[in-house]
């Protein structure tokens, strides 16, 4: 049943929409994460849920309830912000408790729901420090645990691990999942780094200057992008230009070198599409199997630790980039060696060609 | 054609290196620096300490040592009944702006940031407007008409009391507003808000305590206008500290020195005070990702 439901929700600052056609259904218990780059309005829905903020139209309802106006602090709503928020008058404990002060509970009880949640992150004997004598790992567990102090109907947080540091961020990060499986919360997550979404959620709202681009599980985020823009922002993702050489088999060309992908598609021969190919789908080395090859010039060879990424040239600009595993017996390419790269038919995919192809553009030129 | 990336990190630690190059370049010029600050500080401390110590040198001239303050301090009770009344009004004073300064400074970071030139001009009007013709303002407008305050003790007192609020304005806002900068106030009000709090808990649970430096700091400059302030208190007749000075440096020769010297060791009292309530404050700004 659904328990959080975002209905056309479209907010305007002035002339400018920041959002645009938001729907959400999410289930009770169920982790969604909103992912995209600065800007895209994730976070603004983020707050509207919160209260924050009034959509310009739609509606907001949790199990059930029309939210949509009503203010923050009627709504039962937990939030963790990424600057954590924590009172810098109040000790830890009291910043855990205070939610449950302003509901009247008595001291006793409040004790002993701040030793339980101490408890659950990890922080039995800081109860009476102040946030500044914490760590940012310290503190951001501190503000979930006020956060979920007050058994919030849903718990939203906003890029709660931007600010920490690499090891930290992928530690709490299991440790956030792992409490909201525990407390089965309903639970919204603003990020913009793609890891964190695809592994923390149930499901991942890719959004996109205000519009929501695809909504999915991880897998099929990763595997099956519906739009240009959620290929090329999740994962590394090469974006080739080809030609329809006959699209009920699925035959196009790629800088004049014939490839087949696994399904048809719509389009007449001669038409210009984008292909996208993940790189860890090309292997470098002919095809044994009947797969696509493509010929081309070693431009590039770079170690990335447990992986190599080498950029191949095709004839006529594209370069194809490939990642093989790392390991001592590999041999590696010199620079300017020409080389046949191969991967399945099942790999390359054919972007959406309603889709925003210009969002891509923007990305390509940024990196 | 194109290979879509995300991110590189590796860039960020350039300036930083570029920054630690820079400061081992300076290095040996410290010395330099050093003896020039030190320079800088005795000048600084002798253009304060020679007219103070000149003062008080003045004030010691009597025939009987320390005769000019038992004069003050013990035989002369307008001394204390006008310091007393200055505080007291200076209290009120103080009470009343901070109602006042404290909600508008806040609503307007927090809603309404465009407001804030203009807020700041409002403030500012204090230096602008001579007190003389702040008071005869007051006087025109509450003499008669539908709020006549100044047949009453009482009315003028809260003439007075409005009159140094306004006064206290340009202090009062920069404190304020200074301290509420050094606070995420945006992030802290919505967290409270998100945790069920409303408007008045907020105020006074969580932005109250951690600007409380700041709003000592406000009420300490706001008590000291109060307290030496002449103009006002002189032409709405009351019996405050400023006028009594005046007199007091019309009628006698040493008084007003050791009044002066007294005057300056309340001051030191009063930030001693402020330094003791100010060390327990845990204002200090969270900077995300510290420690």
């Amino acid at each position: 049943m659904t328990y959080l439901e975002l209905t056309n929700i479209e907010k305007r600052f002035g002339e400018a929409a920041a959002v645009t056609g938001f729907n959400l259904q999410a289930e009770r218990g169920e982790f969604v994460s909103f992912l995209g780059p600065s800007g895209c309005g994730k976070t603004t829905t983020l707050r509207m849920i919160a209260g924050f903020e009034h959509p310009t139209s739609g509606t907001v309802a949790i199990d059930g309830h029309d939210v949509t106006y009503a203010p923050p602090n009627k709504r039962n709503v937990g939030m963790v912000f990424q600057s954590y928020a924590l009172f810098p008058n109040m000790t830890v404990a009291d910043n855990i408790g205070f939610g449950l002060k302003i509901r009247k509970r008595s001291k006793d009880q409040i004790r002993k729901r701040v030793g339980e949640l101490l408890e659950l992150i990890n922080l039995p004997d800081k109860g009476g420090r102040y946030p500044y004598q914490l760590s940012g790992g310290q503190q951001q567990r501190v503000a979930l645990a006020r956060a979920l102090a007050i058994e919030p109907s849903v718990l939203l947080l906003d890029e709660p691990l931007s600010a920490l540091d690499a090891k930290i961020r992928v530690a709490l990060r299991h440790e956030i999942r792992s409490i909201q499986r525990q407390l089965g919360i309903t639970t919204v997550y603003v990020t913009h780094d793609q890891e964190e979404a695809l592994s923390l959620s149930d499901r991942v709202v890719v959004m996109s200057e205000g519009r929501m681009e695809q909504v999915g599980t991880p897998f099929e985020i990763y595997n099956f992008p519906t739009t240009a823009f959620v290929a090329s922002f999740v994962g590394t993702l090469n974006v080739l230009p080809g030609v329809v050489a006959d699209a009920g088999r699925g035959d196009v060309t790629i800088a004049g070198q014939p490839i087949r992908l696994a399904h048809s598609f719509e389009g007449s021969r001669g038409r210009e599409i984008k292909v996208a190919l993940r790189p860890e789908m090309v292997s470098l080395g002919a095809s044994t199997n009947g797969a696509n090859q493509l010929t081309g010039k070693v431009t590039d060879v770079s170690f990335l630790g447990s992986i190599v990424r080498i950029r191949v040239g095709l004839d006529g600009g594209p370069t194809v980039v490939l990642d093989s595993f790392n390991e001592p017996t590999l041999k590696l390419p010199a620079l300017e060696d020409t080389v046949t790269v191969s991967f399945p038919q099942e790999g390359p995919l054919v972007l959406d060609p309603k889709a925003p192809v210009e969002s891509v553009e923007a990305l390509i030129a940024e990196a | 054609m194109s290979n879509v990336g995300i991110g590189n990190r590796a860039l960020e630690v350039i300036p930083a290196l570029e920054g630690s190059a820079r400061d081992a370049r300076r290095r040996p010029r410290f010395g330099a620096n050093r003896v020039l600050s030190w320079i800088v500080f005795i000048i600084g401390v002798l253009y304060f300490l020679v007219p103070l110590y000149a003062t008080l040198e003045f004030s010691l001239r009597t025939k009987v040592p320390f005769a000019a303050y038992n004069n003050v301090l013990f035989k002369d009770a307008n001394f204390a009944s006008s310091l007393l009344y200055s505080a007291a009004i200076g209290v009120v004073t103080i009470v009343v702006s901070l109602l006042i300064i404290v909600p508008t400074a806040y609503w307007v970071r927090l809603r309404l940031p465009r407001l804030r030139p203009y807020v700041e001009f409002v403030t500012l009007l204090p230096f602008v407007i001579p007190p003389l013709i702040l008071v005869f303002g007051l006087l025109r407008a509450y003499s008669t008409g539908p709020l006549p305050l100044t047949g009453s003790e009482l009315g003028l007192n809260v003439l007075i009391v409005a009159a140094y609020v306004v006064l206290s304005f340009p202090y009062m806002y920069r404190s304020v507003d200074s301290g509420l900068q050094a606070i995420d106030i945006r992030s802290l009000t919505e967290a409270a808000q998100s945790m069920g709090a409303g408007w008045p808990r907020i105020l006074l649970t969580v932005i109250f305590p951690n600007i409380r430096v700041a709003l000592l700091s406000g009420s300490f400059l706001t008590l000291a206008i109060v307290i030496g302030e002449y103009t006002i208190a002189s032409f709405l007749v009351r019996p405050a500290f400023g006028p009594y000075l005046a007199l007091l440096g019309r009628d006698k020769a040493f008084e007003p020195a050791a009044v002066s010297i007294i005057s300056f060791g309340l001051t030191w009292i009063a930030m001693g005070v402020i330094a003791l309530l100010g060390r327990g404050s845990r204002t200090r700004v969270q900077v995300a990702g510290a420690r």
